[in-house]
Parts: C-alpha cells; structure tokens; sequence
C-alpha cells in the first residue's frame, strides 16, 4: 500500500455554537484520487480550507507529507504551501491578467526565469491541460468555462506540485467537457503519479475518477473505496448513491452494456 | 542531494547530476542559456547521475535539446531517456496551435486603433443618450404611478447617500467657513473692512461653496458607490436576471438611485449652508470679537434675499449629473472585475468635472440674469 501523504486526524470545525466538523479523520494515500462528497451545508468546502492551511481547525491536526500544518507558524505555512496546487470552483484566474500571466504568476514569485524559459513553461503547462497556445494571450473573461477550469488547472501545476485539491472540477461543465476533464486528470495522476484530492458533486466524476471516497455526514466522515461507499447502508449515502439521478445512470450505463 | 549543472564547451559535454526539482529550474535555465549562447558542434548530456523528478525543468531541457538538434548540433544522450520525455513527445505531437506572439504594430494598425477608440468614444457618448432616453421613458411611467417608483428603496437610498453623509459633509461645511473667514480677515484688516468678512463668508458659502463641496463629497461617495454596486450586479448577471423577470432594470435600480440623490443633494447643502454660517459665526466672533448678535445683524444686511436659493437652486442638477454618471458607468461594467475599477473611477472623475462645469455655467447664467 502506497504511503499516506495527507493524514487528517480528529479535525474539529466549529463556528459558534455549529459544529461542520465533529473528529474528522482519513488519509489519502499517493498517487490516488480521493473524492470528497456531502450534502450541501456538509462542510466540503470547511474541509478543504482546513487542508489548504487557510483555516486553522479547532482541534486535531492535518499533516502533508508528513509535517503538520496545523502546528506551523504562517510563514512557514507560506512556504509549504508552493508544494500544492489548488483550483477553486470558479477558476480563480486573476482577471486582470493573462492566461500566460496567471501561469507565471506563480513561478515569477518563487523564483528568478529568464523570459524565454517562463514562455515555454507556459507553454508546456498549457499543453499539458489540452489548452490551444492562442489562449495564452487571452483574458480570463474571453474564454469558455471548460477553458477557464484548464487554465485554472495550468496555473495549479505551474510549480509541479506533489498534490493538486480540486474543488469541483467539472461544476457548470457540459458533459463532453466534463468527460475531458476527468480524462486529463486521470492522465496527469498517471504520467505525473500526483496526488490529487477532489470535492466533487459530480457522480459521473466521481464514478470515473475516484480512488477512494471521503463522505461527510452529521459532522463525521465514512471512507472508503467507491465499492464499499455505494454498499454502505447509511440512509444519506443511500440517498446520494442509489437516488433518482444515480439510478438513471446506472441504468444507462447498463443499456449501453447491453447494446 | 542537490541539483547541479555543468557546461563544458571545449569538451562539449553537459554534466548534470542530484535531484531536479521545479527549485532548480533557475540553474537549469542558466546553463542552458550558456549552452545556446554558445552551442557546440557536438554536444554529450550525462544523464547517468541525475534524477529529473519535477517535470519544469525536465521540460525546459528537453526543449533545448529539441532547438539543437534543429540547428543541427549532435546531441547524444548518456545513461536512461528520462521518463517524462516520453510524455513530452507526446505532448508535442498533440496539436496545440500557434504561439500567439505580439507583432509590433504597423502605421496601418495604429491608425485603425485610434479610430476604433474614435469610435469608442462616439459610442459612450451615444449611450449616455440612450440611457437618458431610456431613464426618462421609465420616469413618466413612475410619474403616472407611485408604486413603480418603488418608495421604499427610494428612502433606503436617501438614508444611505443623505443621512449617512451628514457627518462628513457637517465638518467639510465648517472647515471650509473657517478657512475662508480665517483667509477674509488677515486680508481684510489692512483696510479696516473687517466686518465685510462676514459678506465674504455668508455669500461665499451660500452661493458658492456650500453646494459645491457637498456636490463633490457626493461625488466621491456616492458617486462611486452607485457604479460599484451595478457594477458587480452586472458582473453576477443579476441585472439580466432582473430583467428576465420582467423588470425595467431602469426602474429598479437606475430610478430610485437618481430620485434619492436629487432629493438628497438639496438637503445636505441646506446642512452645509447651516454649518458653514456657524463656522463663520464662531470664527469672526474669535477673530473680530464680533458678538453673535452682530454677526447676525451684518448677515441680514449682507445677503439678498436670493443668495440662499440661488446656492440651492443648482443642488437637485448636480445630484442629477452625479447619479446619471454613477449609474450609468456601473452598468457599462462588462467582463472582468479590472473593468469595474476603471469605470468606478471614470464615474467620480466625470461627476466631479460635470459638477465643475455646471456650476460654471450656472455662474455665467446667474450673472446674466442678475439673480
């Protein structure tokens, strides 16, 4: 078994007299694709802040590669935080600058390139998210959705980090684009041996993607393989795995099976 | 162990050996730069003691390798291909498309650029007239009905813009009295004409300066304030959304701005007006030891009966021209948050020049008309 790379242990989020997160605790291992699932109001997005180091927990510890955020002092935060690529749901691109601009943004702060290794650094982290090179002159506000979720990929992987959080990926995406997505992440876990984290509404995305799955419920967290997250008995999860979306795709899987 | 990287051009041999992380893409960079600075007829890479971990810097040397062979130089690799070349080649087989590079541009195209910010300019100014246009149909509609004036959020906007702005515009009123019957006195003095300060500070302020300044304080605030709020309601599409519902975003959200500030900028100048006499009250009777009997005495003498309205009077146009601009540049916010910081500013620095403007024409007529 591969070795755990983000370890989360009886993490505690309060706000006031609301507890989202009541003794959380899982790994994620590297190299797998870890899905975070819950109902909205859940505390996905708590959690993933939590494990960003943009929210200090009230309790427990969350420790990546094995050195514990929680009990760091903000600039060393800040320094950890290079090893990690993040996306947010809307993108996040600065939309005051470039695709290329936003690529680089990231690698001009951490260190000193020379103009024409910072172009080809774009444009190898544009080719690595499926991005035509023309998009690298482009503002955030003149490209598609399924673009900006590429771009806002590309500036995630600028520094190469060793793990890369998605917070849902493929929301607002049409199918086909949503489909490519999955596939690009599947092919960058596979070439680069990432670690990648997702929260993700996305069944299909999580059928397609996931290793293992984290579901949040009444404060705590049920992980395991989809397998046995689908098997589990837990009304919500039933809910969420065997519902009315969730069968009617199961259903079209199996016509296409049969066809 | 750490990454390190040696060019040795007379034996045209790169070294590299440790560990390559994204870190060292900078010692990458450099000794490929001296590689093509000066590029050997032959060049052996060893291979053998390096790990290329990150894929920056492995990239940047496959790329550089891949520019030497095109300029014919015999590269050959010693030890393993590393790994993620594979998946470079891969990534270059995929059709990505052109690097878009930036020409400088010709005579030709320059021309073209000033002609479409020509055209630009023409298209503001016709969609200022289109706006009024279109302020001016959903105004006679809510003349005919009170309840498409929305009240409520007229009053919301008063207190917003009027009640909230008292304070500030309060102090700016006296400052400003104080200032110029403090200036008024000193000058006045050498000639015995003290008791004209009193002259100097009332007319000043109630013709002049007490709806001017409160004209620009509004300007300031909520001038800005109005193109930021439609701005981000543009950006969030919650103007489309109002107007999917079938609401007049002009009457929503245009008309109770413009209504609550022509009816806003009249009041606060009568509290400007109201602290600016106080102030030049408080500051001749500590400079001329006037008794506040007197001075009141010398202000009726000094005012006509119109100076009060002819302050007043311009009060409801310039809250007009700072609400039209306000609303106006918010709602031409289109795409990115950059904009709506660019037009926010175009809103206070246009209202502030139309308030200018106004008021020197006000002047001119006023003078004309011996008002």
């Amino acid at each position: 078994m591969a070795a755990p790379v983000i370890v989360v242990r009886e993490v505690v989020n309060r706000f006031g007299a609301q507890v989202v997160h009541d003794g959380v605790s899982f790994e994620a291992r590297s190299g797998e694709i870890f899905g975070i699932v819950g109902g909205s109001g859940s505390g996905k997005s708590v959690l993933l802040k939590t494990l960003l180091g943009l929210r200090r927990p009230d309790a427990g510890t969350v420790e990546l590669e094995g050195r514990d955020i929680t009990a760091m002092d903000d600039r060393e935060l800040r320094g950890i935080k290079r090893r990690y690529g993040v996306t947010f749901q809307h993108g996040a691109l600065f939309t005051s600058l470039t695709v290329a601009e936003n690529v680089t943004l990231p690698v001009t702060e951490a260190m000193d390139l020379d103009e024409r290794s910072l172009e080809r650094l774009v444009e190898l982290r544009l080719r690595m998210v499926g991005l035509p090179l023309e998009a690298a002159a482009k503002y955030p506000a003149q490209l598609s959705g399924g673009m900006v979720k590429r771009a806002a990929l590309a500036r995630a992987l600028a520094l190469d980090p060793a793990i890369l959080f998605l917070d849902e990926p493929t929301a607002g995406l049409d199918p086909i684009a949503a489909t490519a997505f999955d596939e690009l992440v599947l092919y960058l876990r596979d070439t680069l041996r990432l670690t990648i984290v997702m929260v993700t509404h996305d069944l299909d995305t999580l059928m397609r993607t996931c290793d293992r799955v984290a579901v949040l419920v009444d404060g705590k967290v049920i992980v395991d393989t989809l397998e046995g997250i689908v098997a589990n008995d837990h009304p919500w999860i039933r809910h969420y795995f065997h519902g009315a979306r969730a069968r009617s795709m199961a259903a079209g899987r199996e016509d296409s099976g049969g066809a | 162990m750490q990454f390190t990287a040696q060019y040795d051009r007379v034996a045209g041999r790169l070294e590299l050996s440790g560990e390559a992380r994204m870190e060292d893409a900078p010692a990458m960079a450099r000794v490929l730069g001296e590689l093509r600075g000066s590029p050997p007829a032959e060049l052996q890479i060893d291979l053998a003691r390096v790990e290329l971990r990150d894929i920056g810097p492995a990239w940047l040397l496959y790329d550089a390798i891949a520019d030497l062979r095109a300029a014919g130089v015999r590269v050959g690799l010693d030890g393993a291909v590393p790994e993620h070349f594979a998946y470079f080649d891969a990534l270059r087989a995929r059709e990505a498309g052109s690097w878009a590079r930036a020409a400088a541009p010709s005579v030709m195209e320059r021309l073209a650029e000033f002609g479409r910010s020509l055209e630009e300019r023409g298209r503001s100014w016709y969609e200022a007239l289109v706006y009024g246009g279109r302020l001016i149909a959903s105004a006679s509609i809510a003349w005919h009905s009170v309840k498409r004036l929305r009240l409520p959020s007229v009053v919301r906007h008063m207190h917003e813009t009027g009640v909230q702005a008292i304070p500030i515009v309060a102090v700016i009123a006296l400052l400003i009295s104080v200032i110029s019957a403090y200036i008024g006195a000193q000058q006045l003095r050498p000639f015995g004409a003290e008791i004209f300060t009193v002259d100097l500070v009332a007319i000043g302020v109630l013709r002049e300066l007490g709806v001017l300044l409160t004209a620009i304080m509004v300007a300031g605030r909520t001038g800005s304030a109005y193109a930021a709020e439609l701005g981000v309601m543009k950006l969030n599409d919650e103007v489309d959304a109002l107007e999917s519902m079938g609401m007049d975003p002009y009457e929503v959200l245009v008309l109770p701005r413009v209504v609550a500030l022509v009816l806003v900028l009249p009041l606060l100048t009568v509290v400007a007006d109201a602290m600016g006499l106080a102030g030049g009250a408080l500051l001749t009777s500590y400079l001329l030891d006037l008794p506040w009997s007197q001075f009141v005495m010398r202000l009726d003498a000094a005012i006509a009966p119109t100076t009060f309205w002819a302050g007043l009077v311009k009060a409801p146009v310039f809250g007009l021209l700072i609400a039209l601009t306000g609303t106006l540049r918010g709602l031409q916010v289109r795409e990115s948050s950059r904009e709506l910081g660019r037009l926010t500013t175009v809103a206070v620095v246009q209202s502030i020049f139309l308030v200018i403007f106004a008021d020197a024409l006000f002047a001119i007529f006023f003078l004309e008309i011996d008002f």
